[in-house]
């Protein structure tokens, strides 16, 4: 196969990628020392940084290659996600940014025990955070194997399962090194290069067609078995009336999903205050529109000029469409440089989510549960570096066993979860004064169960030939995507378990003091 | 920037006496920071200047969240739905559910900075004036 460059090429511009950003991190986190500092980068960036970060979390090896090979592979279908992760931001936006960052120092955690019983809503907060992170995590690295298939040649498990480690290994040391300000640092770059990339490929294409969408969709046409059809919703999806519904339950977890995932949310504390954190939106926002809007010139591009039959046939599958279009149009280079982002992409956001899952043992459960709230603060950071090189390795023995599964989709259950377990909780908390411990508790884990049942009993798991068990068959639950369940039931048990639980007058100062801080923005210092 | 008004850090402990003694000092100065330089946020949450803050943020954000939330879903459904619809071709092969989908992004860049506008217009003077009556800064 022609289609996979030069090996060598690509390993190299990822590595020269790797010691830069390496440098980098080591120079700009001389002074990791106080919690806030590796927790939250001091709250010292700016709201541009912070958005252009934030973006580069979004942006995930799914987004960048599963969007763009989705669009390649079933035209419209594909082109849903792209809608659904730009208008999330507006939830975000809306919202949780600011609420968030004027209540919560760290943790998501922080937010929700804000006026609750500390330890079981702390303990429930960790909990959600680690399974969503889990989750999400096993996605990325799951698509790093098939990455590694396509770009470096490497077709045996074992080459792969060592080139994931490799990965996993790189990414501890980032968090290790570079705390939140290292992570940031190295996510600004990735999605500063990501999109440069991304807008410069999508100029070349447009501007080979004339600058017509419609001449490099119609010329895409000619190049799917489905013809004009691809254009149309259904590709993917198909017309059944479950088909159908599972269809609207993905959409719903898309939207409500990206602004309640633990480390998009944790982003919006490396800012000084509210402000900077709406600024952080509105430029996460434009960096959305501007990826989206060049995913659907590439999707199609793809489409036209490789095939979809090509396409589905080279290793790796619909994700291979962008580099594929590189090699395409720009040879073995341009190919090693989108290998390049693409690899860098999954080293950012794996770091990230481990960052968000470290801080979240460390601050919620080992501070706030075991230690009760008097832990000595190095030895905080101690348990959270502790706990990095554990959700490392997992993640890496996670990412081995995931290896070869639907990137997009696992990365869709993950949304699922995060707006079931946190998006309820977190609106109810900042907005309803009545809402308790109870309520909380019951949202979260309502939320979360219900979901995690779900997709347990999805076709998913087994009865499809599909499934990750096709052989056995114990679902009962018909949508891939349990989002348009999971969600509404989670509002329903935080509205019920608040109305069936006591009110909690001793919490009224805390629940006032909540509202203002949420609402006004001030003695959010004191 | 405007802390010296008052300076929690000067005069708290004076006033703790003064109020041990029953005087009855200026209710003002008191009334939002107890002696220990805390915000009272129960109090701070009766004043006008806070109601008509949380009144403003409540009438944008929650008709905005539903407005985006309905182009959304009118968006998805269509497509689920209403195959034949978005379908029809406009511009080219550019069907109807394509420029559907465009037409998102454009409405969440409007909300996006309409919110920002009227958060800076309307919402953080507002927050200025309650952090200048109150005293209480970030």
């Amino acid at each position: 196969m022609p289609t996979t460059g030069n090996p060598v090429l690509n390993l190299s511009v990822f590595a020269v990628f790797v010691l830069i950003t390496l440098y980098i991190v080591y120079r700009v986190s001389s002074r990791n020392v106080t919690a806030s500092d590796y927790y939250a980068a001091g709250s010292s960036f700016t709201g541009a940084q912070n958005g252009v970060a934030l973006s580069g979390d979004f942006l995930s090896a799914a987004s960048f290659l599963g969007i763009s090979g989705g669009i390649a592979a079933h035209g419209y279908d594909g082109f849903l996600y792209s809608v659904g992760w730009v208008v999330a931001w507006l939830v975000g936006l809306l919202l949780i940014a600011e609420g968030l960052r004027n209540t919560g120092r760290f943790t998501v955690g922080d937010v929700l025990a804000f006026r609750m019983k500390q330890r079981p809503v702390r303990a429930a907060a960790a909990n959600a955070t680690l399974v969503i992170s889990f989750f999400y995590m096993i996605a990325q690295m799951a698509g790093a194997g098939g990455l590694i298939a396509l770009l470096l040649n490497v077709s045996s498990k074992w080459g792969q399962a060592l080139l994931i480690a490799v990965v996993g290994m790189v990414m501890v040391l980032y968090v290790l090194v570079g705390g939140m300000k290292g992570t940031t640092w190295v996510q600004i770059i990735k999605a500063v290069l990501l999109l440069l990339c991304v807008t410069l490929m999508s100029v070349f294409l447009l501007g080979k067609f004339g600058f017509s969408l419609s001449a490099i969709m119609q010329q895409a046409t000619e190049n799917n078995k489905l013809g004009e059809a691809v254009l149309d919703p259904g590709a993917k999806y198909g017309f059944s009336t479950m088909s159908k519904l599972d269809f609207v339950s993905l959409a719903l977890s898309l939207v409500l999903g990206i602004a309640s995932l633990p480390h998009v949310l944790m982003r919006f504390y490396t800012v000084p205050n509210a402000a900077e954190a709406r600024r952080s939106v509105v430029w996460a926002t434009w960096t959305m529109v501007i990826f989206y809007l060049c995913t659907l010139v590439i999707g199609f591009g793809a489409m036209a000029l490789v095939g979809s039959e090509t396409i589905a046939a080279a290793p790796g599958g619909e994700n291979s469409a962008a580099p594929l279009l590189a090699f395409r149009i720009g040879g073995a280079v341009l190919l090693g440089v989108v290998s390049a982002v693409a690899f860098a992409t999954i080293l950012a956001v794996v770091a990230g989510l481990t960052l968000a899952a470290s801080a979240s043992f460390a601050h919620d459960v080992y501070a706030n549960v075991i230690k009760r709230g008097n832990a000595e603060p190095r030895k905080e950071i101690r348990v959270a570096r502790l706990t990095a090189v554990v959700v490392g390795v997992l993640s890496i023995l996670g990412g081995i066993a995931a290896n070869g599964q639907n990137v997009a989709f696992l990365v869709s259950l993950a949304l699922a979860l995060a707006a079931s377990a946190n998006l309820s909780t977190i609106l109810f908390t900042i907005f309803w004064r009545r809402f308790n411990t109870t309520g909380t508790l019951w949202s979260i884990y309502g939320g979360l169960g219900s979901c995690l049942v779900l997709i347990i009993f999805s076709p998913v798991m087994s009865g499809a030939k599909t499934s990750i068990f096709p052989d056995v068959d114990f679902a009962w639950f018909p949508l891939g995507n349990p989002g348009l369940v999971s969600i509404p039931f989670s509002f329903l048990c935080g509205f019920l378990g608040t109305m069936f639980s006591k009110p909690e007058p001793e919490k009224a100062d805390l629940a006032a003091e909540m509202e203002v801080r949420a609402i006004a923005g001030i003695g959010t210092k004191a | 920037m405007t802390k010296a008004m008052w300076s929690p850090g000067e005069t708290q402990h004076e006033d703790r006496e003064f109020r041990g003694f029953a005087s009855f000092g200026d209710p003002e100065a008191l009334s939002y920071v107890d002696s220990n330089g805390k915000p009272n946020f129960a109090l701070i949450r009766q004043t006008d200047e806070f109601r008509i803050l949380r009144r403003r943020l409540t009438t944008f954000i929650f008709p905005m969240t539903v407005l985006f939330l309905a182009s959304y879903l009118t968006f998805v459904l269509l497509s689920a739905y209403a195959r034949d619809v978005v379908s029809i071709k406009v511009v080219g092969v550019i069907n109807l559910g394509i420029l559907l989908g465009l037409g998102q992004f454009v409405t969440s860049i409007i909300i996006t900075l309409g919110y920002a506008r009227y958060a800076k217009r309307r919402l953080d003077p507002q927050r200025k004036l309650l952090a200048e009556k109150t005293g209480v800064e970030e």
